[in-house]
């Protein structure tokens, strides 16, 4: 699998995500500067990480979501080349509306940062594949912007096509989404935004390993 | 020319931090305080002197970045 992290000013997940690409992967993947005006050639998977890029001015991913790099990560995503996007990554893929939605503030107005358990709605992706469908995962966050929200339609079309990807449990709802969503995947399930952060839970060193199963099933998915 | 573009959460939709304003001001005596609502307020200069072109100009940069329409109106005001 060839994957490529992109790097922005303030992404603070670039390197734990990274290194949770070559343990499943076996190789590195290639980390691409935001300034930079195309991708790699040929190219698996595209992941944009967590952190707090261009500060969250304005809103968080707006400015990354017009960075020079993005041009090409658009591009690439529309002709179906798979995108995982975490936390910050996330909220930029929605800002480009390469998913629907937004991640607002926190209800609490508090950033959040803890284990949450969310179980695992949409199995059977490329992202998901070693998950079973229900499965209850433990995962870390830490946001203050994770509040995911779209209108009624939106919401109801997301959980229609079953496009809801990972949901809080009830009662573990960390930012206030609606309906509990904690990811989801576009339309083709060549996309997935998430506010947990997967790569935090890949490694027995971190205390958990939960979240490995996301970067083992690109691995066998894409390789 | 100068413009002010005023960015607001659509009503229906939750604004945790205009709430605590409001009850933040409430603690503070101040009685009789209904929905509180929290915006954004962005000064541009412009090279434009037709008012029509700037509008328009405002229009695509409050689509495009400025606001992120799933959630906020906007309001351009030119001076």
């Amino acid at each position: 699998m060839k994957a490529a992290v992109v790097v922005f000013p303030a992404s603070n997940c670039d390197r734990d995500v990274a290194t949770a690409l070559e343990q499943a992967n076996g190789a590195p993947p290639k980390m691409v500067w935001h300034q930079d005006a195309s991708l790699p050639d040929g190219l698996d998977l595209i992941v944009l990480p967590g952190g707090f890029s261009y500060g969250d001015y304005l809103r968080c991913g707006a400015m990354a979501a017009h960075s020079p790099i993005m041009r090409d990560v658009i591009a690439r995503a529309k002709k179906g080349t798979p995108v995982l996007g975490i936390c910050n990554g996330f909220q930029i893929l929605c800002e480009t509306q390469l998913l629907p939605g937004v991640l607002m503030r926190n209800a609490s107005l508090k950033f959040v940062s803890r284990d949450v358990n969310m179980t695992v709605e949409g199995a059977n992706t490329m992202f998901t594949a070693r998950y079973k469908p229900g499965q209850v995962i433990n995962i870390p966050v830490a946001h203050g912007d994770g509040n995911y929200f779209a209108d009624k339609e939106t919401l109801d079309r997301l959980e229609g096509e079953g496009r809801v990807a990972f949901r809080y449990v009830e009662g573990d709802n960390p930012n206030g989404a609606a309906r509990n969503i904690a990811g989801i995947f576009n339309e083709s399930r060549t996309i997935l935004g998430m506010m947990p952060h997967p790569e935090r839970h890949a490694d027995p060193l971190l205390g958990s390993t939960d979240g490995k199963a996301i970067f083992d099933s690109l691995v066998s998915a894409l390789s | 020319m100068k413009a002010r573009v005023t960015v607001m959460l659509k009503s229906g939709v939750l604004d945790p931090q205009g709430k605590a304003i409001g009850q933040a001001l409430g603690r503070l005596g101040f009685a009789g305080v209904g929905d509180v609502r929290q915006g954004k307020v962005i000064e541009l200069e412009l090279d434009e002197t037709d008012q029509g072109k700037a509008r328009a100009k405002l229009s695509d940069m409050c689509e495009k970045l400025l606001a992120n329409t799933v959630i906020e109106n906007y309001a351009i005001e030119l001076r």
